[in-house]
């Protein structure tokens, strides 16, 4: 026994070298190891049956092999094939196979019966859900059910949640927690380009020069892919430059931090415009010939009232106009509002305007989830315009992504209230199309937006949303002014469904609660950052009754008369969506691969034409869709251009002042996933990251006499929290500013946030309001 | 408990130092590259424990730039 325990271990980790060993091989062409070392590496996988996958824990979206051995996944490595990580995985990625083995995990359907949960069968839970759909349909209209799904729904699952309740019930009421952090790339894009998602790829990191980091912590949020920066910096030297709010890791293994003050990242990004043009580092000929100019609405407001709307009226001016408009974002005025000296500012528009250098903008929560999102998105996309640095390999302003498929399902599936598939229901041709595609009338498909994700809250407080189902988040710990929306869920007259693997502060107030497979316990596909989709096969049984968040609505749909629409057979079905979906994008500028190379390879990038992803989106010389005759096209525009905005620096919705002198910044850490429901169940990430807790500027915090593991009080003029200190640990905030992360169920930092958002994308500022602090 | 295997890549002209201090600590195989400034370090540990030594010593590590993970075996439910 001894001895097989030992042979087996020994086998092991002889894969865990050979891993290695491939990886390096991959990041490190003609790397050799000695011979001795390399002999009796085994050749076969013994019992361990290794299949493909994208990892679930981030937008990365790296390629991984799970090892599965006697039914259960036991092993994660980096698949050297995978041209997003070469064969590369990070400690998240890594533990998502034992985060299916949690000992809580919800395996039964269970309903509220008299307060209490009880066991019950998955068909009863599933006819109780269809009658309460009808039911709440009956009385109170259509609008007032509504899906709540997420950035880490399979593409399937998001397809058939919009076919369900766009094109047979008939309601926009669809949104995903995308929301709260892909928004405002989304409508950068849109505004600029007219298209969504990034132009560039994964690749570009392998070409770029310089790197600017614009408030992303990638260190922490995006591993594996700053290993890749990393490795660049050690092969060609590269230059990292983090701007940022706080000091973090990122900040550490930069060449240059450079910290500015929250919000003022608009006036610094008008500021490098100003360099640039100052400078004659303008390229001419290209901005003659694809930008437009535009200018918008301002003093648009924050959203902080229900019902609040707004529609930005867009208005051409001149470069001219343009340039006059700069003339307040000269580095000497900006240094004053952004803290960024004037030498710092003109360090980064040098870089960006230097015709040889080959610059990558890279940004994701800092720019999005902000109240001017959509503005900061456009000032970067101006940047990258104006030195017409953009869709060439090594030139490329890159939004990069949280979720493992915020892209692939709540951007490309069109899981947002205004979304279909293809475009939005606001247009009758869009309509069409998809009414045809989904055999339902076309007037089933409403032209009116319902709610975006705050609103659609706010509206279940109201009464006016009646039933909800979430399914693969948990709002209940990430809305922000969250104790609004958690009485709201609470109140008489809901019905909350809640689809998920384990217990969640959102599962406590669901009326039904369904067990969910995760992630290779059933089929799916999910799609990353650079457009990249990727697809994995069921690999493991779920526990108990669990089943896939797509057949759970199949089975709804089914029940509620939509036979026709759900044909698809249980075998079949993830094929036959797939297949479904696939006409939606038919076409040079948004194809899909087929379901048979996905299967082959690992991924592919729409538009995928002619058997070849695309890398470069509107460069002719790689994106068959650019038919213009020139060497750039902006085909998502009509005239084929794409637009430099003219937006302003404007402050946030609630600043620091007398009664609430500090800025409160949230956001994540590397060992936890989001609100930490799986990895908190993973004893090592739990131990590393046992609770939250709230990082002081190390002056701020000797001034107060605090020290790591003080108590301290954060109040906000929603309420209150306690948490315990950390001072000089892992990030270091700037003066008069604190920041906590929001993983913690016990200590729940978005009671106290605000829930203003950017009047263009919706999405709220989780990075900014004020706050008081004391010791207790 | 588990096995992972990494890429460690240690600051410039510090691969030597960084093979030595990475073999001294136990539970840790290191194999370095022939040609490339890169080592593969593989660690075995047996409880949550020895796991969070380990980790507390490679942290200490001032010639290690970079530990980039390959893979994980967790091999406690065979
Ligand atoms: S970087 Fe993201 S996608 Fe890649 S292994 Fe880590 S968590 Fe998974």
């Amino acid at each position: 026994m001894y001895n097989s325990v030992t042979n087996r271990r020994s086998f092991i980790k002889k894969m865990a070298i050979l891993s290695a060993m491939t990886a390096a091989a991959a990041m490190f062409p003609g790397i050799v190891f000695a011979e001795e070392q390399e002999r009796n590496l085994p050749k076969g996988s013994g019992n361990l049956e290794w299949k493909k996958a994208p990892c679930r824990f981030c937008g990365v979206g790296c390629g991984v092999l799970v090892g599965v051995e006697n039914g259960k996944a036991i092993a994660v490595k980096g698949d050297p094939k995978s041209a997003v990580n070469k064969g590369l995985c990070c400690v998240k990625g890594y533990h998502s196979v034992m985060s299916m083995y949690g000992k809580d995990r919800l395996t039964k359907p269970l309903v509220k019966k008299n307060g209490r949960y009880v066991e019950t069968s998955m068909k009863e839970a599933l006819d109780l859900i269809a009658s309460k759909m009808k039911e709440t349909i009956k009385d109170y209209g259509k609008d007032a059910v509504s899906i709540y799904g997420s950035g880490q729904w399979t593409i399937p699952d998001g397809y058939v949640a919009s076919k369900l309740f766009k094109g047979c019930i008939g309601t926009n009421n669809v949104e995903a927690n995308a929301r709260l952090c892909m928004a405002s790339a989304v409508t950068g894009f849109l505004t600029s380009f007219g298209a969504d998602e990034p132009m560039g790829c994964y690749e570009d990191i392998d070409h770029a020069d310089v790197f600017v980091l614009w408030g992303n912590n990638m260190a922490e949020m995006h591993p594996v892919l700053f290993s890749r920066l990393l490795d660049n910096r050690l092969k060609r030297g590269v230059k990292i430059i983090d701007f940022a709010t706080r000091t973090t890791r990122t900040s550490m293994a930069a060449d240059k931090s450079i910290l500015f003050l929250p919000q003022t990242d608009l006036a610094v990004a008008n500021a490098i415009c100003y360099e640039i043009i100052k400078n004659g580092w303008v390229n001419k000929s290209f901005v003659k010939k694809h930008c437009n100019f535009s200018k918008g609405l301002t003093n648009m407001g924050y959203g902080l009232e229900d019902k609040y709307k707004f529609k930005d009226k867009p208005e051409k001016i001149s470069f001219e106009e343009y340039k006059t408009f700069l003339e307040d974002y000269s580095p000497e005025k900006v240094e004053k509002i952004s803290g960024v000296s004037a030498k710092d500012i003109k360090y980064m528009a040098a870089y960006y305007g230097d015709p040889n250098k080959k610059v990558m903008s890279l940004w994701c929560m800092g720019m999005n989830q902000h109240s001017r999102g959509t503005w900061i998105n456009n000032l970067v996309y101006n940047i990258h315009l104006l030195t017409g640095k953009i869709s060439t390999p090594g030139n490329s302003p890159f939004s990069l992504t949280g979720q493992p498929s915020a892209c692939g399902t709540v951007r490309e599936v069109g899981t947002l209230t205004h979304k279909l598939p293809h475009g939005v229901v606001m247009n009758p041709k869009h309509r069409e199309f998809a009414a045809k595609i989904w055999e339902v009338p076309v007037e089933n498909i409403d032209p009116k937006p319902t709610y975006h994700t705050v609103e659609m809250f706010r509206a279940l407080d109201r009464g006016d949303i009646r039933f909800m189902w979430i399914q693969v988040t948990n709002p209940m710990v990430t809305m922000p002014k969250l104790k609004r929306y958690r009485d709201g869920a609470k109140k008489e007259g809901r019905f909350i469904v809640v689809s998920d693997i384990y217990p969640t502060p959102t599962t406590d107030i669901a009326d039904v609660i369904l067990p969910s497979a995760m992630w290779v316990e059933r089929e799916g596909m999910y799609g990353n950052s650079e457009r990249r989709t990727q697809h994995f096969e069921q690999m493991v049984q779920p526990p108990g009754e669990a089943m896939s968040d797509t057949w759970q609505l199949v089975e709804v749909a089914k029940r509620m008369g939509f036979e026709k629409q759900f044909y698809y057979k249980e075998d079949t079905h993830i094929e036959e969506i797939y297949n479904e979906y696939r006409k939606h994008h038919v076409g040079k500028k948004h194809n899909m691969a087929p379901l048979a190379v996905l299967k082959e390879q690992s991924g592919a990038m729409w538009p995928y034409v002619d058997g070849k992803s695309t890398k470069w989106r509107f460069n002719a010389k790689y994106d068959p869709a650019c038919s213009n005759g020139e060497e750039f096209h902006f085909y998502g525009k009509p005239d084929g251009k794409a637009v430099i905005w003219q937006r302003p620096y404007e402050p946030a919705a609630e600043e620091p002042d007398a009664a609430y002198p500090y800025w409160l910044n949230t956001g994540r850490v590397v060992e936890h996933w989001h609100t930490g429901s799986m990895t908190r169940r993973i004893p090592v990430l739990h131990k590393a990251m046992p609770h939250a807790y709230v990082e002081l500027n190390p002056d701020d915090a000797k001034r107060l006499q605090i020290r790591t593991g003080d108590k301290v009080k954060l109040t906000t003029r929603r309420g209150e929290i306690v948490l315990p200190a950390s001072v000089n640990e892992r990030g270091v905030p700037a003066p008069m500013q604190v920041f906590v992360p929001f993983f913690d169920e016990n200590m729940l930092i978005n009671d106290i946030t605000l829930d203003s958002f950017c009047p263009i994308s919706k999405e709220p500022d989780y990075k900014k309001c004020a706050v008081q602090i004391e010791k207790v | 408990m588990a096995i992972k295997s990494y890429l460690a890549h240690p600051y410039n002209g510090q691969k030597e130092k960084l093979q030595k201090e990475l073999s001294i600590i136990p539970h840790c195989e290191v194999i370095p590259a022939a040609n490339k400034d890169v080592l593969i370090l593989v660690t075995d540990t047996n409880t949550r424990q020895e796991e969070d030594i380990l980790k507390e010593k490679l942290e200490t590590i001032t010639s290690l730039k970079l530990l980039a993970m390959v893979s994980g075996f967790n091999t406690k439910n065979k």
